[in-house]
């Protein structure tokens, strides 16, 4: 089955060597069949200055099917919807729409055509309820009919299987809720064709799983669906077919069932990746920080962490697992010193040259916490926004954390600039030189340069916020060998993820929080995904430490 | 095929597309065309008005740079706004929006007035001059250290903020004019006395030594923008405030050092007015001049050498258009739009250089970009 899918890769390379990329109306392989496709693009192209998000993109969806589309980030997926739905204008190529050539200038126009986008993030007004986001902005009188309005809702609830409460306002629902309402919204606009954009990325597995349900019951309605995600199991689980994109061009498409995640990757990357992740045996070293009943309660008055309490040792990596915004984020920039801590402490051991450090941490600045001689790295979530400075080249910003070291009023950039170096050769940093702005590299060697300028001060305690997020294979697998070269050095590693795959791969233990609480430590060499996945949505005790 | 022709009328007519890189070659093509074109623009503006536009250009440019009194005028011009524009260089480099250059001008100047009526019997002449000027620096940065601290406490708008001290130091030196400091001898107008010879800015080259002032001031501060550490401190808060955060900066304390910094340099163009040009306090002594800064330092892109040579065109159009109006008698209005159709066409081809648009049915065919 491998070699069909691979001789199919061949024919589509030969075509690009030809000078005729994409699917002209000589290569009709896709496109040729009886009954039109739902929704079909051709040489769709769209540039942002030098970067050319999509390169002459062909792809076409049929109804009564599911079709992931697959690629790394930065594949030009999302561009590529977005197209779809109104939201860009292409540069160049055609859309086709049932087999008719279509202009779609606004979402406005996507609409009434049929074309339903399911954001990453939702566009919901908090303060309304489900059926009032659902009828917002639609054409019509002046007046609402409710009733009708609620019979339509509980009408499509019923038939693809929804529980949804038209009444229940935004604030009180769950994000699995928020999701449902999106989704109705777009079909009570009549949509047939739905595209959902890494729909799975806030869900727990269980949610996850009754949102595939949904989906096989609107293609079996005849319904046109496209996923968007990068996760191959989701793929392999849901899908009917499977498109590929790397760097913006059309890689090719395969039946899913004639496929692996193996075949899969090699599309998305382009040669062969092993895809194990390594977890070298480290002897456990001594407990590195030590967090005790620590809480955290937001500005709007939200308990964002409750009585958070756990050890990290030095020679382990410590994931740390749970639906999005269940404390991570507040964990993490609560031991940094960035998060007002209300209750707790965090308490840090360590050694500077030679000499034991033992500090708690809670209430000390940033500032205070470095004079202090507290090695803690940390490498948080939003690396543009909050670890590196965009506008700044990899000299200066290797300066953020050592600037005040030299002596006098002025700035000495010289160890800054061989550092810079060091971290760029031994990284395999892609970038267009020392001086450019870091805005203009891609994620991945974003990540790196953030990740070697925190690893360069020789951290006790490491904490990583989503490091892979958004990373190519490649990257991702850069980043896992410098977290276990960390590991094996002594250095405790907090590793803050969301695909439970890599955790259970990558990390000792699991600790998993669910909001705001602990509900679990796991040992990741025995765990299974669906204990970590209960976990995730209860705040009970876990069993194994 | 109608079907064809209906989409393609559907097609944004124009739409914009943003650039990637762009040789210097091209960039200085744009800004030559700009140029040319207001120029131009200029010149069908003077038609209308009856004139030639040959001989009224010419005009300018005797009027700004024909003659030693003229260049002496023009560099007076250029002086405070310099000075100005490098003032609100770091402030605007933090993103910290200071409007109050204007006020923090005037604060700066209503203190070294203080010290030249009534000390100037006193003190002797350099001692006068070097109290003045740190007056003068301590009421610009009290000027503009005042929203850098709410900013900092509570969060305020630093925008309306500083644009509102303005009036009240307006108010201010207003009631001086009226009330304590008027001039006896003045009959019926609130005038305050001219400064002694003793409270005046010694010349150089014919010119008040504050050119030399505003030359230190733009090396200096190229200086502490791009070397010092506080100066990086400023760029990384511009950047992002989080960013400096996790870096350990305090935001606050950055904010309030460089405010003091900014409102002191602006005190210190009051100084040079009142001192060097004026001789005396007005309730034009700031006139606009922070303002008009604003417009050099973002033409600039705050950096603070090419601010010298903005600020030297902003005054050569502003005394060109006033010997236009004395030798062609165009009203001042006219002279005014002329200047500005020059600034407009100088920043609008900044956006010709980030983007481009690109026309109806263009591109769509070849698939090749320009």
């Amino acid at each position: 089955m491998a070699f069909a899918w691979r001789s199919r890769v061949c024919a589509l390379r030969h075509c690009s060597i030809t000078g005729a990329p994409g699917c002209g109306p000589g290569a009709k392989g896709e496109c040729g069949t009886n009954n039109p496709n739902a929704i079909e693009v051709r040489n769709l192209t769209k540039r942002f200055g030098e970067v050319v998000a999509n390169n002459k993109v062909c792809l076409s969806v049929r109804r009564g099917e599911i079709l992931a589309l697959l690629g790394e980030n930065g594949s030009g997926k999302t561009t590529l919807m977005n197209m779809l739905s109104g939201i860009y204008f292409p540069d160049e190529g055609d859309i086709l729409v049932g087999g008719e050539p279509v202009v779609i200038r606004s979402p406005r126009d996507a609409y009434a055509l049929g074309i339903g986008m399911i954001h990453q993030h939702f566009k919901l007004v908090d303060v309304f309820t489900a059926a009032e986001n659902i009828a917002l902005g639609l054409e019509g009188g002046p007046v609402i009919d409710r009733r009708a309005l609620a019979r339509s809702i509980r009408e499509i609830s019923g038939r693809y299987g929804f529980d949804i409460d038209p009444d229940k306002k935004v604030y009180d629902m769950s994000v699995s809720e928020k999701q449902t309402v999106e989704i109705i919204k777009v079909l009570y606009r009549g949509a047939d064709i739905l595209i959902l954009d890494e729909p799975t990325a806030v869900l727990t597995p269980q949610e996850a799983d009754r949102l595939f349900a949904v989906l096989r019951s609107m293609r079996d309605d005849g319904k046109a669906v496209v996923i968007i995600t990068h996760k191959l199991g989701e793929v392999m689980a849901l899908s009917d077919r499977v498109a590929v994109l790397r760097k913006g061009s059309y890689v090719g498409s395969v039946e899913t069932a004639q496929t692996s995640p193996q075949a899969l990757t090699e599309m998305m990357v382009g040669r062969a990746v092993a895809l194990d992740i390594d977890r070298p045996e480290v002897q456990r070293g001594e407990e590195r920080l030590k967090v005790v009943d620590l809480t955290c309660i937001s500005a709007e008055g939200v308990t964002m962490l409750d009585k958070v309490s756990f050890s990290a040792y030095g020679g382990e990596i410590l994931g740390i697992a749970g639906v999005a915004g269940s404390g991570q984020k507040e964990l993490c920039e609560a031991i940094a010193g960035l998060c007002p801590v209300q209750g707790g402490a965090i308490l840090y051991a360590g050694q500077v040259g030679g000499v034991e450090v033992h500090e708690n941490l809670v209430g000390k600045s940033p500032m205070e916490i470095i004079k202090k001689g507290v090695a803690l790295a940390f490498v948080p979530e939003d690396r543009l926004g909050m670890g590196l400075v965009a506008g700044m080249d990899v000299i200066d910003n290797m300066l953020l954390k050592s600037y005040r070291g030299s002596r006098g009023p002025f700035v000495d950039r010289g160890p800054a600039r061989a550092l810079a170096q060091q971290v760029v050769d031994r990284l395999a940093v892609v970038t267009p030189g020392l001086t450019a702005p870091v805005r203009r590299m891609s994620g991945g060697n974003v990540q790196k340069v953030l990740v070697g300028r925190e690893i360069a001060s020789s951290p006790e305690v490491l904490i990583t916020a989503y490091p892979v997020r958004g990373l190519d294979i490649n990257s991702s697998y850069t980043i896992y060998h410098l977290l276990n070269e960390q590991k094996q050095r002594g250095a405790a590693v907090l590793f803050v993820g969301e695909d439970l795959d890599v955790l259970l791969e990558l990390c000792d233990r699991i600790l998993v929080l669910c909001g705001g609480r602990v509900s679990g430590v796991v040992d990741a060499r025995w765990a299974g995904k669906e204990q970590i996945g209960l976990l995730m949505t209860q705040t009970g005790k876990g069993d194994a430490q | 095929m109608t079907e064809n022709a209906k989409t393609a009328q559907r097609e944004p007519l124009v739409r914009i597309v943003k650039r990637g890189d762009i040789t210097a070659g091209k960039v200085w093509l744009i800004r030559a065309l700009a140029a040319l074109g207001a120029v131009l623009t200029g010149a069908l503006l003077i038609l209308a008005l009856g004139h030639n536009p040959a001989a009224v250009y010419g005009q300018m440019i005797v009027g700004a740079a024909g003659s030693k009194i003229a260049l002496v005028e023009t560099i007076k011009i250029a002086i405070p706004l310099l000075g100005a524009a490098v003032a609100i260089a770091p402030a605007f480099k933090m993103k910290f929006w200071n409007i109050g250059a204007e006020g923090q001008i005037m604060a700066g100047a209503i203190a070294a007035s203080y010290f030249a009526l009534f000390y100037s019997q006193s003190l002797p002449r350099p001692l006068l001059l070097g109290v003045m000027l740190l007056a003068a620096l301590a009421g610009g940065a009290l000027w503009g250290v005042i929203p850098a601290v709410f900013k900092a406490k509570w969060g305020t708008n630093e925008t309306l903020f500083t644009l509102m001290l303005n009036y009240i130091i307006l108010g201010f030196e207003q009631y001086l004019q009226n009330g304590p400091w008027k001039r006896p001898s003045s009959g019926g107008f609130p005038k305050i006395a001219m400064f002694d010879e003793a409270a005046r800015l010694p010349r150089l080259f014919g010119v008040h030594i504050g050119w030399v002032f505003v030359l230190l001031l733009v090396i200096g501060m190229t200086i502490y923008l791009r070397r010092s550490k506080q100066g990086y401190e400023i760029a990384v808060v511009g950047e992002s405030e989080r960013t400096a955060r996790y870096a350990g900066m305090n935001v606050g304390r950055i904010v309030v050092r460089t405010m003091l910094l900014s409102g002191a340099v602006a005190g210190l163009v009051g100084f040079l007015q009142v001192s060097g040009a004026n001789y005396t306090l007005t309730e034009n002594t700031a006139g606009g001049i922070g303002f008009t800064a604003i417009t050099v330092a973002w033409l600039a892109k705050l950096n603070p050498v090419v601010m010298v040579f903005i600020a030297a065109l902003l005054a050569v159009l502003q005394k060109g258009s006033g010997r236009i109006q004395t030798e062609f008698l165009i009203p001042a209005s006219a002279s005014e739009v002329l200047t500005g159709i020059i600034l407009f066409f100088m920043l609008g081809c900044e956006f010709f250089i980030n983007y481009r648009l690109v026309l109806r049915g263009r591109e769509r065919k070849n698939g090749q970009s320009d």
